[in-house]
């Protein structure tokens, strides 16, 4: 915390595995995204596994009585934080593309993510 | 629970005044907890809070106040998107007085 | 870079995932349910055994005690730490990441 009072920036990583709606971590990890927005880190977003479906398009939770948090991320270039990368292999293997997708993002192989991840001085996975 | 009263009718509100279901919400309502708030509403103030109301919709949050700022220069010029002018409308802070009225959730981020 | 897995690797596919984003000179450590992807004879034994071969792997000596798993079973270079080796872990490395 005092680095951070002092002004050093860091580099931190939230990393998304899960599917939204199944589990709450989805829509935790974005409220701590929002959150860290007001710390001036320099902030890095990555999907893979199962993470990459809470980018899918079209999401509509109205029967579900949840809320639909996926225009969120829309919200973030906003806030800021604009560097959002999606595995490769991981939309591959669930049959998705960057078309399928609601927000513009970086596209890393698998190999490309692990070295990003290792750059990090903080690493949040979840 | 702190509520408000319209038509007759109990709106529920958390403790802080923000209303608890989103489409509870009209402009005859946002009035009344304008006035709670001791904000005399303008066509400046409804302005911002009309733009709140839209944002919400887009993006499904309420917006930090640096990021309200930020898009309201953006949309409305810089006249209107610096601190200044924006607490002068809503002295106790834009995004979490304004977004009070415009039966927002308190915006997240916000301590 | 530590990381730590926390999941079976028969319910989740947590530890596969660490193992292909982790980098040479990673130490993993396997905790909880993790500790099952630790033992020879399994269908993930030779998995692990090759990424013993890359990467320092460690398991956590109680969580396997507490599932009553035998640590003579262990896949070849795969070491037992207590929970001070926990500590010195986390110490030795300046990033870790949890993979749950």
């Amino acid at each position: 915390m005092d680095e951070m009072e002092s002004g050093v920036v860091k580099k931190f990583m939230f990393v998304n595995r899960k599917a939204p709606y199944g589990t709450i971590y989805a829509l935790e990890v974005l409220e701590m995204v929002l959150i860290s927005a007001a710390f001036d880190q320099d902030v890095h977003l990555a999907f893979v596994d199962d993470g990459v479906f809470q980018l899918k398009k079209g999401q509509d939770t109205k029967a579900l009585g949840q809320k639909n948090f996926s225009p969120t991320y829309r919200a973030l270039d906003g806030y800021d934080i604009e560097k959002l990368y999606v595995e490769a292999e991981s939309m591959a293997e669930r049959g998705l593309t960057p078309a399928d997708l609601l927000v513009p993002v970086e596209v890393l192989s698998r190999a490309e993510m692990g070295a990003l991840m290792n750059e990090m001085d903080v690493v949040l996975t979840a | 629970m702190a509520a408000y009263t319209y038509n007759g009718k109990n709106i529920d509100a958390d403790e802080e005044g923000y209303l608890l279901n989103i489409n509870e919400w009209n402009e005859d309502l946002a009035g009344q907890i304008a006035k709670d708030e001791g904000v005399a509403m303008t066509s400046e103030h409804w302005e911002v809070v009309n733009f709140l109301r839209e944002y919400y919709s887009e993006y499904q949050i309420a917006p930090a106040v640096r990021v309200l700022t930020k898009a309201i220069g953006k949309k409305m010029g810089a006249d209107k998107g610096n601190n200044k002018y924006l607490y002068e409308l809503f002295p106790y802070g834009p995004a979490k007085q304004a977004c009070k009225i415009a039966g927002l959730p308190k915006p997240t981020g916000c301590v | 870079m530590l990381h730590t897995v926390n999941k079976s690797p028969f319910e989740k596919n947590a530890l596969e995932s660490c193992l292909s984003h982790a980098v040479e000179g990673a130490s993993i450590l396997l905790i909880e349910d993790g500790v099952y992807a630790a033992l020879g004879g399994t269908s993930t034994a030779a998995r692990m055994a090759e990424a013993a071969k890359r990467f320092k792997v460690f398991v956590l000596g109680p969580d396997l005690a507490a599932r009553g798993m035998d640590a003579g079973r262990l896949v070849e270079g795969v070491g037992i730490v207590d929970y001070e080796g926990f500590v010195d872990l986390v110490a030795e490395h300046p990033t870790s990441q949890a993979w749950l």
